[in-house]
């Protein structure tokens, strides 16, 4: 059955285009966004870390290796569609438009995080597991029935596919024909268990039979293959042809979380020896340099900025008013009901009783 | 760690690894599935070195699909095996809330007793460590309601194994819920090999004459703090670790507040519908011309449970519970 879903590659691991009827759209400006983006995610995700290890956030979940994943598909968006992320695709969200600041916030335990920028529909990242597949297929069905061309993408991983969430919400969807991309980052481990335990099936791309859609299976590393099968899948989407489901195939190269350790479960020679070969950013980084666009200079300059960048927020993530303990009891509902406001009263009185 | 022959020195979650593996070699038909359990020895390391000692066919790493490793347990527990899985956190029980409700908890009950589930539920819950979302929760009521299966929450070493260890061999579902934040929080000398702790029975955890703290879990250690407060202030406190939340223990409760005549329950969960309700009700029925003071109860709010940058405000703490001793004192 995996050979019915081959892998589509655009730009191979050495720099090199293999599909030449993307060449015209592969331009050195799209090229240089692609990239600022990626390096963007990836200093991002290593700041967090290490924010995490002194402690300044709680535990993060790093996605360092799948960058491709949720770069190009992020950039695939237009600006009215939806994003229903999980835990590990804050670089999906930061690149469709979260700031740098709330994603902070949110690793800081702060629900002030889960606002999305005004006009985005950025759906806060959903802990458990497939339960957001539903949520996308009913959010496409609403769009395609109040008439607009937004489209919907859904991110989740291999081990998701194992929930009866993601049977419900594929079914759903093609049921209705809805404008939605089930897009799925196969890093090929649920925190220690190998995909090869998750499932019997060698590809994720096949179960879309099941539902009579078009399965994909890309490369997950290849920023461009990723960019525009999602690109086409969304058109897809809009033209009313209904849902598609993507399978990147990726590798995260650390730990399921900061909490997780790898070594118990894996031989992280493996995550070092894909830095060399399959990396999403080095690869690009290749194909700049054959196509004699690599400029040392813009390169520091663009790192130079993204430094400020993180820098600025995380001085703004320190410097954010305390954690206000009201808005537990305060967006719970539109009203409060009688027995919140009374326990939060009840509180707040026995709080200012203790700091007198 | 060792301390005199036969006993170890152990934390709660080492006491769990020890019923597991006691329960694992004492009788053939136990076998444990779950996400991550095996190479991984589970998130918390509560399998640790089973997989290696006992096989994969006895440690089962599953696909990540509560709900269907729930329901195929329960079809093991028709068919002779003694499952217990291991839901990786209470939040993460919802998808199988079904399998749980419809099928586990009255199956015996539509057969007359001829099909029967003999399947343990292990979860760790509450907040406390900052954890991301959804890691927090405590919702025990949840399945207290549902009727058809027992509920267990250890707040000790010694407590978690002979409990776990009970309710392996009970006959019905057992929910058995490990109380995160107490999971390496101390030892205990813990026996080695196999004890129960009979499930339906409390523990008084300290003794005093002039009011009744009820706690479970992870709020034990909350409440006994409190109630050495509050002895600094001449008030002698008994502490109820309640360990089995259904059915409740009925007469410890009764003999207690019937004593003191002053009751303060400490719940971290959510107030309505928890279970110091029912705490409440056996109260009401059984002892309720004896009450000095009205029952006052410390519970998490109506609020989901919330983001951790929140959570110090939403756990009861020693101090709030200090203070409701204070009030049914002083009332
Ligand atoms: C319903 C549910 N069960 C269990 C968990 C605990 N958990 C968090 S991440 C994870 C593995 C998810 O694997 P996958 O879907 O491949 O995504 P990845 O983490 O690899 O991105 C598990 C079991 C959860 N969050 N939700
Ligand atoms: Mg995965």
């Amino acid at each position: 059955m995996e050979l019915d879903f081959p892998m589509v590659q655009v730009l191979n691991e050495e720099g090199a285009i293999v599909q030449p009827a993307y060449r015209e759209q592969i331009t050195k400006e799209l090229t240089m966004s692609m990239y600022r983006h990626l390096i963007r995610t990836r200093m991002v995700d290593r700041k967090c870390v290490s924010l995490q290890r002194q402690g300044r956030i709680g535990t993060y979940v790093p996605y360092e290796g799948q960058e491709a994943c949720q770069v190009g598909s992020a950039l695939a968006l237009n600006d009215g569609d939806w994003m229903f992320p999980t835990y590990r695709d804050h670089g999906a969200m930061m690149t469709f438009g979260r700031s740098l600041t709330q994603t902070l916030l949110y690793w800081k335990g702060r629900t002030e995080g889960c606002v999305p920028p005004e006009g985005k529909k950025i759906v806060p990242p959903s802990v458990p597991i497939a339960t957001q597949l539903p949520h996308a297929a009913g959010a496409a069905c609403a769009e395609k029935w109040k008439g607009t061309k937004n489209a919907v993408i859904v991110y989740f991983g291999d081990g998701a596919t194992s929930e009866g969430d993601f049977h419900e919400g594929l079914n759903f969807a093609s049921v209705f024909h809805a404008p939605v991309v089930f897009f799925n980052q196969n890093n090929q481990y649920a925190i220690s268990v190998p995909m090869t335990r998750q499932m019997k099936t060698k590809t994720i791309a096949q179960k879309a039979l099941a539902y009579d859609i078009p399965g994909l299976r890309i490369d997950g590393n290849d920023v461009f293959a990723v960019y525009f099968k999602t690109t086409e899948a969304l058109e897809r989407a809009r033209n009313g042809e209904g849902p598609t489901l993507i399978e990147a195939v990726t590798w995260r190269y650390g730990a399921h979380t900061t909490s997780d350790d790898p070594s118990r479960y894996r031989d992280q020679e493996e995550s070092k020896k894909r830095r060399e070969t399959t990396d999403p950013i080095k690869r690009v980084e290749r194909f700049m340099q054959r196509e004699g666009w690599w400029d040392e200079e813009w390169v520091n300059q663009v790192q130079g900025e993204v430094n400020a960048e993180i820098e600025q927020a995380v001085a703004e993530m320190e410097r954010y008013p305390k954690a206000n303990m009201s808005d537990m009891f305060d967006f719970v509902f539109a009203q409060p009901t009688w027995t919140i406001a009374e326990q939060k009263e009840a509180y707040l009185q026995w709080k200012r009783g203790m700091e007198r | 760690m060792i301390t005199k022959a036969g006993v170890k020195s152990l934390t709660i979650v080492q006491a769990v690894n020890d019923a597991l593996r006691t329960m694992l070699k004492e009788r053939e038909d136990v076998i444990l599935l779950g996400e991550d359990i095996g190479k991984n020895g589970g998130v918390f390391r509560a399998t640790e070195g089973l997989l290696e000692e006992f096989g994969e066919e006895r440690v089962v790493d599953t696909p990540l699909s509560e709900a269907g490793f729930t329901g195929a347990a329960i079809g093991m527990a028709l068919n002779g095996f003694r499952p217990v899985v291991e839901i990786q956190f209470l939040g993460f029980i919802y998808p199988a809330y079904e399998q749980i409700m419809t099928h586990a908890a009255r199956m015996r009950a539509r057969t007359r007793g001829h099909f029967t589930v003999p399947l343990v539920i292990r979860a760790p819950y509450g907040a406390g460590v900052r954890a991301p979302e959804i890691h927090s929760d405590s919702t025990e009521a949840l399945f207290t309601h549902m009727p058809g299966i027992k509920v267990v929450c250890p707040a000790s070493p010694y407590d978690a194994k002979g409990l776990l260890i009970a309710a392996i061999e009970d006959p019905d579902p057992v929910l058995f819920l490990e109380p995160m934040r107490s999971y390496r929080a101390f030892r205990e000398d813990v026996p080695e090999g196999k004890y129960t702790v009979e499930i339906g029975k409390g523990k008084k955890r300290r003794e005093g004459d002039d009011v009744t703290v009820i706690a479970w879990g992870a709020m034990v250690p909350v409440a006994m703090k409190a109630a050495e407060e509050a002895e600094k202030k001449g008030i002698y406190a008994d502490v109820i670790d309640l360990r089995t939340l259904y059915p409740l223990d009925k007469d410890l409760i009764a003999e207690s507040v019937q004593k003191t005549g002053r009751t303060v329950i400490v719940q971290e969960a959510h107030a309505t519908g928890g279970l110091a309700n029912d705490v409440l009700a056996v109260i009401n029925d059984t002892s309720f011309f004896y009450q000095k003071a009205p029952v006052e109860r410390v519970t998490g709010f109506d609020v989901p449970v919330p983001f951790f940058a929140y959570e110090d405000d939403y756990l009861p703490t020693p101090a709030r519970v200090l203070h409701a001793i204070e009030k049914v004192m002083n009332f």
